[in-house]
């Protein structure tokens, strides 16, 4: 199968990144080789067979509803790239 | 001898006696780092003053007659580790200035037992390579031979145990990213059992693969090291409640009637001839020292890579969206709103492998294409674990090589993503059972490059390949050539 550059456009799209000419270029050849070689798969029987989502079979971890302390604040916000009163600053998204 | 030669066990030994202090012993680590590290490239951060207070600390300790496991040893870590006050940058420009407000349960776990840090080590960008070619800050040199690659992606904490700059580090292993350089480096490797380390604190890339491991000089500080680092951790939902043996208490047990397993698909086409050999020599060894071998098959060896991309693309490209130049890292904004924010941090930010990870696992969860690869994968990922567990049913551990060859030059493989993907072809089959798995030097190349031998062992049967490592390591004695730098 060939990926076009509309399709790398829309996977980016998804991923949120943004993708120069050249990068989309380079893209499609590394992701078709890539699925050129990951569709052996297709060769291989799994009718029936269990999907296995984690190596080590467990159920869910709840741990008691109690309260504890959590990271500080200030410590957390120091790591914003932009912040302000405590809180993460982002562009305006509603008009 | 002069400082940086001595081992875990033999420190503890000297550190208790008084005959050498913490202060001096981080003094010599940290001059050998400024002398060597420079031509090796295996520290992105080094922590000289918070390793000279934790080194004064623990003279106090010694002094007082209070000294625990690890008590004034200079250790390193992988920089996926999130440390406290110390930079920690997963080999990314996404996070190349990100100070976090927490330290990981195994950091923890160091400092707990008396650990003296020296700093963080250079890795393949959030662990995603086979060679330490793609950090954002360059490549590591192999300690060996500098044209050549350490492998990755725990290539820094391989380089700096070869090289000497840390009596041990800790890594980080999703599909080989521990044992393969360890390999490479001529140290010891341990992935432990997927649950017996947290990865609390760990930046994460394949959450069902990922785990954290000892790289070091000898088997005995392997076990020393896992010792510390293994146990349940309530903030880790992954991590098995199981109790964690002594790991020293069987060490020199020996290999006598051990059941070991060949498995014939890791010996065919694409084994280097000398790594062969290598394995063939160290069998020869096991077998005078008592242990049985066992022909077995592997028969889904081969759709291993394969089931790996898939479920470890598609496992990064959902742990990666956290980075979004909103809480941590970079943000590039140009005023044009939230998403083109989201898209040009992201851009920005990572590598091309990341990128090309990122995009690949994103197809494979994408619409239309989820059962093709997503869902294909995980079943083929029942196969491989089913077809290692019922291996390990028939014989105590299997043998096998680490990497097809010896540590590759530098630039040779990063023109082709897929060559670079096979080279993990014997370690991922590993991560993908969940199981546990050592490597250990087992020989050199005649252009003087290490090779490494696989153990590979039940669930939570570390103490068994420790077991087995040792007795083979005592035999050969490969552990005790150095690098020249």
């Amino acid at each position: 199968m060939k990926i076009t550059a509309d399709e790398v456009k829309k996977v980016a799209k998804l991923a949120k990144l943004t993708l120069s000419d050249p990068d989309i270029e380079r893209m499609a050849a590394d992701m078709d080789a890539m699925l050129a070689y990951v569709a052996t798969l297709a060769n291989l029987d799994t009718q029936g067979i269990v999907p296995t989502a984690h190596a080590v079979p467990m159920a869910n971890a709840f741990r008691a509803d109690s309260l504890r302390p959590s990271l500080e604040r200030d410590d957390v916000m120091a790591a914003a790239p932009k912040s302000a009163g405590g809180t993460f600053r982002v562009p305006k998204v509603i008009e | 001898m002069s400082l940086i030669d001595y081992s875990i066990a033999q420190l503890q030994t000297q550190l208790r006696s008084g005959t050498i202090s913490a202060v001096e012993l981080c003094d010599a680590y940290l001059a050998r780092i400024a002398s060597v590290d420079g031509g090796i490239n295996a520290y992105l951060t080094v922590a000289a003053e918070s390793a000279r207070a934790a080194a004064c600390a623990a003279d106090r300790e010694l002094a007082g007659g209070n000294a625990r496991p690890l008590t004034g040893i200079p250790l390193a870590l992988k920089d996926i580790f999130v440390t406290k006050g110390i930079r920690t940058t997963c080999a990314s420009k996404i996070l190349s200035d990100y100070l976090p407000p927490y330290d990981g349960t195994a950091v923890q776990r160091l400092y707990d037992s008396g650990a003296v840090l020296l700093g963080k080590l250079n890795m393949d960008e959030f662990a995603m390579g086979s060679s330490n070619e793609n950090s954002a800050f360059g490549p590591v040199r192999n300690p060996w031979h500098r044209d050549y690659v350490t492998g990755g992606s725990s290539g820094g904490s391989a380089a700096c145990v070869a090289a000497r700059t840390a009596v041990a580090a800790l890594g980080t292993d999703t599909g080989g990213s521990i044992r393969q350089p360890a390999a490479h480096c001529g140290v010891v490797g341990l992935k432990p059992t997927y649950g017996r380390v947290s990865r609390y604190g760990v930046i994460a890339y394949a959450s069902s693969l990922d785990q954290v491991g000892p790289l070091t000089r000898d088997v005995r500080d392997c076990a020393i090291l896992t010792q510390a680092i293994a146990g349940y951790d309530p903030l880790d939902s992954t991590s098995v409640n199981t109790p964690v043996p002594d790991y020293l208490a069987r060490l020199e047990s020996g290999v006598k009637g051990l059941r070991i397993g060949l498995p014939r698909e890791y010996f065919g086409a694409g084994l280097d001839p000398e790594v062969k050999a290598a394995l063939e020599e160290a069998q020869r060894v096991l077998a005078g020292l008592g242990a049985e071998f066992v022909e077995i098959s592997l028969p889904y060896t081969e759709y291993a890579v394969a089931c790996y991309y898939l479920i470890a693309t598609a496992e990064a490209s959902s742990n990666l969206a956290r980075y979004d130049g909103i809480r941590y890292g970079l943000r590039v904004d140009d005023g044009e709103g939230l998403n083109a924010l989201y898209c040009r941090s992201r851009a920005a930010g990572f590598g091309a492998e990341v990128k090309r990870r990122i995009m690949l696992g994103t197809y494979a969860l994408s619409a239309g294409y989820y059962d093709a690869y997503y869902l294909k994968a995980q079943k083929a990922r029942t196969l491989i674990r089913q077809d290692i567990i019922a291996a390990l049913d028939q014989v105590d551990v299997l043998l096998s090589p680490v990497a097809p060859t010896p540590a590759f030059r530098l630039g040779e493989k990063m023109a082709d993503p897929l060559q670079m993907y096979l080279s993990d072809i014997f370690t991922i089959p590993v991560n993908l059972a969940g199981t546990c798995a050592l490597s250990l030097p087992c020989g050199f190349s005649a252009g003087g490059l290490p090779i490494g031998l696989q153990i590979i062992g039940r669930p939570f049967a570390e103490a068994t390949l420790l077991q087995a490592a040792y007795a083979y390591e005592q035999a050969t004695k490969w552990h005790q050539r150095q690098a020249m730098l």
